[in-house]
């Protein structure tokens, strides 16, 4: 290699880690300040590593801020909401894709037009509706919107991989005597959990961040999803850096953890999600 | 198999779900609709008004509607020239099979996953004047005469609310792009540089014209989300900002709904978010088609 050549791959990696630098370190600042108090960081020890580790923050995180309950609402909220979406799109992804009949196209398309349609569209029919039936502050209501704006996508995945299995998979089962039902469950679901999945990981993502609906339908404060608690905690921790750090690195740990366990796995469902865009 | 069967099958697989989505997204689409054509303050009776609630928001420009229209325009080009081409550039020097490939990949894609909630608390306080992660650094390179309140001055408060933004989906984009160049068949590579061509070429001659379809994909996805953004901007600006001068439509929307009471022109803007990413998606296909006949 010439020597024109070792500086050029030099400043690619001096430019690389540059921009890994400016993509991870505002996270990395995050999780420092979290750990500090006021003093420390009006004191001028901004971006440093804390001199101790104040866990306390933690603790007023959790309990005075109500981080746990926000924390346990989401959890609520997305299990909930994975659960529903998963069985009504696995269904309707099966009879699309593996039973034959005259509107199948149809119906297809139907969902995928949803893809399409942004929260905007339908959030003051759903606001007012809620408001009219005292769904309003409720996360019933909540959860059916989720899976509702879930289900487009994870139609579109389930029932591209269901259209590529091989037709004999269920056709020795039939002959065998097996139902519909049958060869749904227990020769469709085991083969394509992987697909699975990349929708439940999909759909956790966006439903543990999703912000606008749980603002508009949720104003109780023992209610609130993790995002709406934030930013209701914006105001009134101002002032107070530290439990404002802490409460912003609880509420991203589930999302940073399904993340390393299975970063490719997302990237992937990403990529194919966003195919039929 | 009975035909019958198949039938009661199809109608157990689907009709849930089919309910479900006509109930809640389906109808609510239509009900935006209809409202934006009446006066309605969410609780007394409904008044038809025509398309006077689309005069006053298009006409008469309530609310400096244009200029909060202009801002999401604004962003939309910022995303497009800066976001994308970041994105492409990093895509295209990661596919090229650099060390640690996967490594930068992984870091690059973290803030996608991150609510942005949570990117907009922490992007306040990095703006923060006085003990901010900007300022300090500002300060720290001797560059302390640049120090400003970043959000609070209407003159810089919308393009420091639109840099979290474009910084947080470039990894998006690039994982998108990357995808796609790893899909270029390598024979195709190869044989380009067995007739000398260079490592810019491969790129600009056969890569990027061979990626355009996920190309468009960002571009509209990049386009569409710029119009719609909400999350960041009411957790860094809330109501508009300094002198409204963040203030974007959806926001307006929320304003009306929430402030005013203003049903039928939160509508309209509603109305006017879709139709305005319906016919953005629509022209950027479009271009993408007849460029590639």
């Amino acid at each position: 290699m010439t020597i024109s050549n070792k500086i050029k791959k030099l400043l690619l990696y001096i430019v690389l880690g540059a921009v890994a630098i400016i993509q991870i370190y505002p996270l990395v600042w995050m999780i420092l300040i979290s750990f500090k108090d006021n003093n420390e960081i009006f004191s001028g020890n901004i971006m440093g590593l804390p001199k101790r580790f104040l866990w306390q923050n933690y603790v007023v995180a959790i309990r005075d801020a109500k981080v746990g309950v926000f924390f346990l609402n989401s959890v609520k909220v997305s299990v909930l909401t994975l659960f529903f979406t998963i069985c009504l799109s696995l269904c309707v992804a099966y009879a699309i894709s593996r039973l034959e009949w005259k509107n199948s196209k149809t119906v297809l398309n139907f969902f995928l037009l949803g893809i399409m349609i942004p929260s905007q569209a339908v959030i003051m029919p759903i606001y007012e509706l809620a408001s009219k039936t005292h769904l309003l502050n409720t996360h019933f209501l909540l959860i059916c919107v989720y899976i509702v704006f879930a289900l487009p996508t994870s139609i579109y995945i389930l029932s591209s991989f269901m259209s590529g299995l091989p037709r004999e998979l269920e056709e020795s089962a039939y002959i065998d005597g097996a139902s519909i039902y049958r060869a749904f469950f227990s020769i469709i679901i085991p083969i394509i959990k992987p697909a699975i999945v990349s929708v439940l990981i999909l759909n956790f993502i966006g439903v543990w961040n999703e912000f606008m609906f749980a603002f508009v339908l949720i104003n109780t404060d023992s209610l609130r999803t993790i995002p709406v608690g934030i930013q209701s905690l914006v105001g009134q921790y101002n002032t107070n850096w530290g439990p404002m750090a802490a409460a912003m690195v609880v509420a991203t740990i589930p999302t940073v953890i399904i993340y390393t366990i299975f970063s490719g796995q997302i990237q992937n469902s990403l990529i194919v999600g966003s195919v039929k865009g | 198999m009975k035909m019958k069967d198949n039938k009661i099958a199809i109608l157990v697989f689907t009709l849930p779900a089919i309910c479900l989505y006509t109930f809640f997204l389906v109808i609510p689409i239509f009900a935006s609709l209809g409202l934006s054509f009446f006066k309605w303050d969410g609780i007394g009776p409904l008044f038809f008004n025509g398309i006077q609630n689309y005069i006053s928001v298009f006409v008469h420009n309530i609310d400096s509607f244009w200029q909060s229209a202009g801002n999401s325009m604004l962003f939309a080009i910022l995303c497009v020239v800066i976001q994308l081409p970041l994105a492409l550039i990093l895509a295209l020097v990661l596919a090229n099979g650099v060390k640690g490939e996967s490594f930068f990949r992984t870091v690059y894609f973290v803030p996608v996953i991150i609510s942005s909630v949570i990117i907009g608390a922490l992007f306040s306080r990095v703006y923060n004047p006085d003990y901010g992660l900007l300022n300090t650094i500002l300060g720290k390179i001797g560059l302390g005469s640049l120090k400003r309140m970043w959000l609070g001055d209407p003159k810089t408060a919308l393009l420091a609310a639109f840099v979290p933004q474009i910084w947080q989906f470039i990894g998006y984009h690039m994982l998108l792009m990357y995808a796609a160049i790893k899909q270029v068949p390598s024979e195709i590579v190869e044989s380009a540089k067995i007739d000398g061509a260079g490592s810019f070429q491969i790129a600009t001659k056969i890569k990027i014209p061979l990626i355009k379809p996920m190309l468009e994909v960002c571009l509209i996805f990049a386009v569409t989300g710029s119009l719609k953004i909400f999350d960041l901007m009411y957790v860094l600006t809330p109501n508009g900002g300094p002198l409204n001068s963040t203030q974007i439509p959806t926001g307006l929307m929320f304003t009306e709904l929430f402030t005013n009471y203003s049903t039928g022109i939160g509508s309209t803007i509603a109305v006017f978010i879709v139709v305005e990413c319906l016919i953005f998606t629509f022209l950027i296909q479009k271009t993408f088609k007849e460029k590639i006949v």
